[in-house]
């Protein structure tokens, strides 16, 4: 079973809503000193369903990463859990691209990695929610999709998947090769084991500029938008918050309820 | 050569009926298409759905295309792309619009990669520029840290529209429009994918994206017997329980019950955050809500920067004694 996973370097998440900025004028967000870039927790996600199918049946998975001043830490993660390979397409000239830039040049280089059975991408990354990028590629490669992926299993060259719908999931099958994209319901990405972070600290990463996987780089990157960003704020919230006192929490639950019925809302 | 005229927005239903972001597109495609001085359209694909046409008049479309064949009764990647890809190329309009759903999310951008076009997902505010005509699409970004404003010079502009973003017209069934069959045409050996099973998942009782009390509980609740509490509470006002991410990847509440950024919109009259700090990825799933509460034991915690009313401690002493003042004051 040979198995790609794309994964992608953003500012964390869980970070406090309190530390986020948008840097005037650039219309870039603030690195905030104590803000960490980690791997985007549905590339973890991603990784983990990989690692789920080689542990039962075994296999080889390449992780691939876009984009500038990767922190080796952070793309190292994959490599840590249990990933075999990791390629980055690190250069200028993949920055500030939009899904559709983005899809093309990892369609790209999995064309470049050769054979594959699945291609694995997280539901959408945690810094642009747009959850394009894997039907992007299945689109360009000629690949059946799977989306929002909660179960995986692998028999007979075939998967059927658990996918997440509006009112509860279905169950789809493909024959392989095929992209899924892979959902938090899948389960916990495992920790990296002190021996997996060893490895992955001796490990070098494969490089590949864009004339290594025979892109122009007019359609790659900021060039290769399709979409063009106009703006980028935070929205103004201005809620005065009442806090409702008690000598105790149950009196304070108490005066809460009464609060509520004064100001009409029960 | 043609030209791209025109908006259009793709219809889902549920059980018979147009679903409720269905009539969402079509409020917000009629403004669209009436600054534009254009016609809005609805594309209905399934089987056996042919009764929808009329309701997507009704709701504010100038025309109706409808594609009903046995081949669509189930949602299927290659199946839904492909008949689109026709739509599309057949009546060409300017803009797409699609609702943010577990269809929309599936379809809109393998569409747009292969009309070789692009995509804006999720968005929470369309309108016209003056200027150039083109649609001006806002969407949250980093998990509702932000947002972002998108045009797109290629056509058809796609964007996929969330829940509970866009207002329906009032129904008008003395409206009048075109119902155009199309002829799906597809050779059913492309369709690579089969749908085994489909499952419903939801909640008992009042549901969560239509209830107007909603009871929204943390990873501090700690387990599924805690959120029986928030149950309580919920039955009693008439209400419905959601949850962040942590209580549903811990399984103490269906997945379902996820609301936020990758679960579901609600805009309740009162929501009653317990036990929760208010991510950015939560919040951006519960602020359209008119009244929030918040019941947190930690004081510097997010949810109390956006709850109009809230008190600091720990839920476990607050709650039963908040529910059962509520209890006597509404008997």
């Amino acid at each position: 079973m040979n198995m790609v996973v794309c994964v992608k370097q953003v500012i964390d998440p869980e970070a406090p809503p309190t530390s986020f900025r948008i840097d005037l004028g650039t219309d870039k967000v603030a690195q905030l000193p104590g803000v960490s870039l980690v791997l985007d927790p549905y590339a973890e996600y991603a990784v983990e369903a990989a690692l789920r199918i080689k542990d039962a049946q075994g296999g080889k998975i390449t992780a691939i990463a876009l984009g500038t001043n990767l922190l080796r830490d952070v793309v190292k993660k994959p490599l840590a859990m249990g990933v075999d390979e990791l390629i980055l397409l690190e250069d200028e000239a993949f920055e500030g691209g939009d899904s559709w830039s983005t899809a093309y040049a990892l369609a790209m280089a999995i064309k470049k990695i050769g054979a594959h059975d699945i291609i694995f991408c997280g539901r959408e990354a945690s810094d642009w929610n747009a959850g394009q990028v894997g039907s992007g590629i299945a689109e360009i490669l000629g690949l059946p999709s799977i989306t929002l992926a909660r179960k995986i299993d692998i028999a007979n060259g075939k998967a059927t998947v658990k996918r997440g719908t509006d009112v509860g999931y279905e169950v789809v099958e493909v024959s392989l090769p095929t992209l899924i994209t892979v959902s938090n319901e899948i389960g916990e990405p495992r920790y990296p084991t002190i021996k997996g972070i060893m490895a992955a600290k001796k490990k070098d990463p494969v490089i590949w500029k864009p004339a290594d996987i025979g892109v122009n780089p007019s359609q790659i990157g900021f060039s290769g938008r399709r979409i063009k960003m106009h703006r980028l704020f935070q929205p103004v919230r201005e809620v005065n918050c009442e806090i409702i006192e008690g000598e105790t929490p149950e009196e304070a639950g108490v005066n809460l309820a009464l609060k509520l019925r004064e100001a009409g809302i029960l | 050569m043609a030209e791209y005229k025109g908006v259009m927005i793709y219809s889902e239903d549920t059980e018979g009926k147009l679903a409720a972001i269905t009539t969402e597109l079509l409020g917000c495609g009629r403004a669209l298409a009436d600054d534009l001085a254009q016609e809005l359209s609805a594309v209905v694909v399934g089987s056996g759905i042919s009764g929808l046409a009329q309701q997507t008049i009704t709701y504010g479309a100038d025309n109706v295309y409808i594609i009903d064949d046995p081949l669509f009764k189930d949602y299927r990647t290659d199946s839904y792309v492909s008949v689109m890809e026709k739509v599309v190329k057949q009546v060409m309009p300017q803009i797409l619009l699609m609702g943010q759903t577990s269809v929309g999310r599936d379809l809109a951008p393998r569409l747009a990669f292969r009309l070789n076009t692009a995509a804006t997902m999720g968005c929470v505010e369309l309108a016209i520029d003056p200027g150039s005509k083109l649609m001006i699409q806002t969407k949250p970004v980093y998990g509702g840290n932000a947002q972002a404003i998108f045009s797109c010079a290629s056509f058809p502009q796609i964007a996929t529209v969330r829940p509970k973003a866009m207002s329906p017209l009032e129904p008008d069934t003395s409206r009048k429009g075109e119902v155009i069959p199309i002829e799906a045409g597809l050779d059913p050996s492309t369709i690579r994918t089969k749908v085994l099973e489909k499952v419903k998942e939801e909640v008992e009782g009042i549901k969560l994206e239509d209830a107007e009390v909603v009871i929204g509980g943390g990873r501090g609740i700690g387990s599924a017997e805690g959120f029986k509490q928030l149950e309580e509470l919920a039955k009693m006002l008439k209400g419905a329980v959601g949850a962040t991410r942590p209580p549903c990847d811990e399984g103490w509440v269906p997945a379902g019950a996820q609301i936020g950024q990758t679960g579901k919109i609600v805009a309740p009259d009162l929501y009653i955050a317990v036990a929760l700090s208010g991510s950015c990825q939560h919040m951006s799933g519960c602020s359209g809500s008119k009244t929030l509460i918040a019941i947190n034991k930690d004081p510097e915690a997010n949810i109390l920067r956006e709850a109009h009313f809230s008190v600091v401690g720990d839920w476990k002493k607050v709650l039963p004694a908040f529910t059962n003042k509520i209890k006597e004051l509404l008997s």
